[in-house]
């Protein structure tokens, strides 16, 4: 099917010079969730306000449903929604009425019962009469979502969405963009709690330095990048490793010496499990249990900023 | 055009002019109460008459134009300041509008208010001098193109101002020395002959001119010249917006 956003050679460079966004190429395809994951000041919010037409490109185009966002600027944007990283709301609105005007700026005629709907699934319904001002940091949060699908959008944009909310909102707001995927919104969400990405996300892109590095399906990306750990515990302890054990540089002791750590990568043609085993049988090594463990997302995300920082994979 | 989104930002504005609705009329009739105590019967009853018109009655048009122009800047200033200031600008940048639609809803609310205010200040006169209206349709006509203009003047202001300092800069330092020097409470022609002349480089005289001109049909420029005066200052606002408008000035990075 059509990517239903389509980035291409695009690039931002600041009114101070710095060179935000480098000839970023990306599609975002109908229908999924995708997390961008990045270390702060990786580009992120640059990336979705080019998109949303708050912030000028230096050169490059993006098209949304087929519609260029600068030449066809209304028919791009009353496709989107857009929850921004900054907790800016008004002051002395009440929720009912900013969630309104929100609506009435996509020139959408009004909808009560939609809006109801809104701020019941965001717990917002029993506020709905209070100045936003009075409000928690997580509820101004569930104000900004609101606001963001007050106008029936089908891209939903997120930019760190959960950044110092509280548990309840979580779960809240992961229901709602659950929810909005299966009536086919696309939700584009960056995000720094990346058991997140983990958990929602369809594909995930990693942007560092203003370069996409990666894009890949989650599954994917977890399968082929993971490393897996294999834990041996021993039955007698031991105060150094044995000279001679295969694979030894991927081996470790653990303080206590009564557990041997061995990692291995999942996408080698060998991991080297079966000739470890043989070799610790021969040195007399024994064990009594043993478990495997895959690195998570988290694990491989740094791994991989930290080879672009030391220019070893582009 | 989406007209749906003009009415959300007239409403909204208007909303936020309804909140502050007491000390939005309160404070323009108290000063202009007070004008009419100290300047009309304190000064006024020395001064017997101005171009044929009781002093009293001749400041009314001046006094309107005073909270008129003040209004309409700070107005039409702080509605666009606002969202820039506390961030809320995104919304209006990444909704399905352009720049004209956030220009008429803005300058619409501004100017409305302050044609509300004009208008309850000329009610506020009756209470205290004998007012006559020679020309109602071209007195409404002045009020309107003032209250736009300047209006347009305070978006532009607020666009540009980058802190609250240069918001109240421009209507404490420029616009109300201009208006009391424009004419406000006297005939430009009671002044020497060379003041006169520097006077008609204030482009607030012709405006106060022309409005005065539709109250008692007395002027201190021709009232021809005074329409096209404020058509100029009208011209030369919506070129500095179309403008802002093609670079995206200090709205978008
Ligand atoms: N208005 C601006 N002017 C100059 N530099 C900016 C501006 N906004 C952001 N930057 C810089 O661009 C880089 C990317 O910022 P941003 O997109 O906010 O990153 P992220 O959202 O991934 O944390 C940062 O180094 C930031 O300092
Ligand atoms: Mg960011």
């Amino acid at each position: 099917m059509q990517d239903i956003i389509t980035i291409s050679g695009l690039s931002k460079t600041y009114a101070t010079g710095f060179n935000a966004l480098k000839n970023i190429n990306l599609g975002i395809r109908r229908g999924e969730i995708f997390a961008l994951l990045g270390p702060n000041g990786a580009g992120k919010t640059t990336l979705i306000g080019v998109v949303c037409g708050i912030i000028n490109p230096s050169s490059g185009t993006v098209t949304v449903d087929g519609h260029d966002n600068v030449t066809d600027f209304r028919a791009a944007r009353e496709l989107i929604g857009l929850v921004p990283q900054e907790l800016t709301t008004d002051a002395f609105e009440s929720v009912w009425a900013t969630v309104s005007f929100s609506r009435g700026l996509f020139g959408k005629s009004k909808n009560p019962a939609y809006i109801e709907k809104i701020l019941k699934s965001l717990s917002l319904w029993d506020k709905r009469n209070d100045k936003i001002m009075t409000l928690s940091g997580g509820m101004k949060r569930r104000v900004l979502i609101a606001k963001a699908l007050s106008h029936e959008p089908k891209i939903l944009f997120l930019d760190e969405p959960t950044a110092g909310v509280d548990v309840e909102l979580r779960k809240d707001m992961w229901q709602v963009v659950r929810d909005l995927r299966a009536a086919g919104v696309t939700i584009i969400l960056t995000t720094h709690y990346i058991e997140e990405a983990e958990d929602m996300a369809d594909r995930i892109g990693v942007i560092s330095n203003g370069e996409i590095i990666l894009v890949e399906e989650k599954k994917a990306l977890m399968q082929k990048l993971g490393k897996k750990q294999l834990t041996l515990q021993l039955q007698e302890k031991l105060t150094a490793l044995p000279a001679g054990i295969f694979g030894s540089a991927q081996l470790s002791l653990s303080e206590a010496g009564d557990e041997l750590t061995y990692t291995y990568d999942t996408q080698a043609e060998r991991t080297g499990i079966t000739r470890l085993l043989a070799s610790l049988t021969e040195a007399g090594i024994r064990f009594k249990d043993l478990s495997t463990k895959q690195s998570s997302l988290e694990e491989i995300f740094v791994g991989l900023v930290h080879q672009d920082k030391n220019g070893a994979v582009k | 055009m989406n007209w749906g989104a003009v009415k959300a930002i007239y409403r909204f504005e208007m909303a936020r002019t309804g909140r502050t609705l007491m000390q939005s009329i309160l404070a323009p009739v108290i000063s202009t109460s007070l004008y009419f105590v100290v300047f009309g019967a304190a000064i006024g009853s020395r001064i017997p008459e101005m171009e044929g018109v009781d002093y009293g009655s001749f400041i009314v048009p001046g006094l309107i134009m005073l909270t008129l122009l003040m209004q309409s800047v700070m107005n039409a200033s702080f509605g666009i300041y606002f969202p820039k200031f506390t961030g809320t600008i995104y919304e209006l940048l990444s909704a399905p509008i352009s720049f004209v639609e956030i220009v008429i809803g803005y300058v619409g609310a501004a100017a409305t208010k302050s044609i509300i205010l004009g208008l309850i200040i000329l009610a506020t006169s009756y209470l205290f001098v004998p007012v006559r209206i020679a020309h109602p349709v071209w007195m409404i006509a002045f009020l309107v193109l003032t209250a736009v203009t300047f209006s347009l003047l305070g978006f532009i202001i607020g666009i540009w101002a980058d802190g609250f300092e240069k918001l109240q800069v421009v209507p404490l330092l420029i616009i109300t020395p201009l208006t009391f020097l424009g004419g406000a409470f006297y005939s430009v022609n009671v002044l020497p002959p060379f003041w006169q002349v520097v006077t008609f480089f204030n482009p607030i005289v012709y405006l106060i001119s022309g409005f005065r001109w539709s109250f008692y049909e007395v002027a201190d420029v021709n009232v021809a010249i005074s329409l096209g005066m404020t058509l100029a200052f009208l011209a030369a606002c919506l070129a500095i917006i179309w403008w802002i408008f093609r670079t995206g000035y200090r709205l978008k990075n």
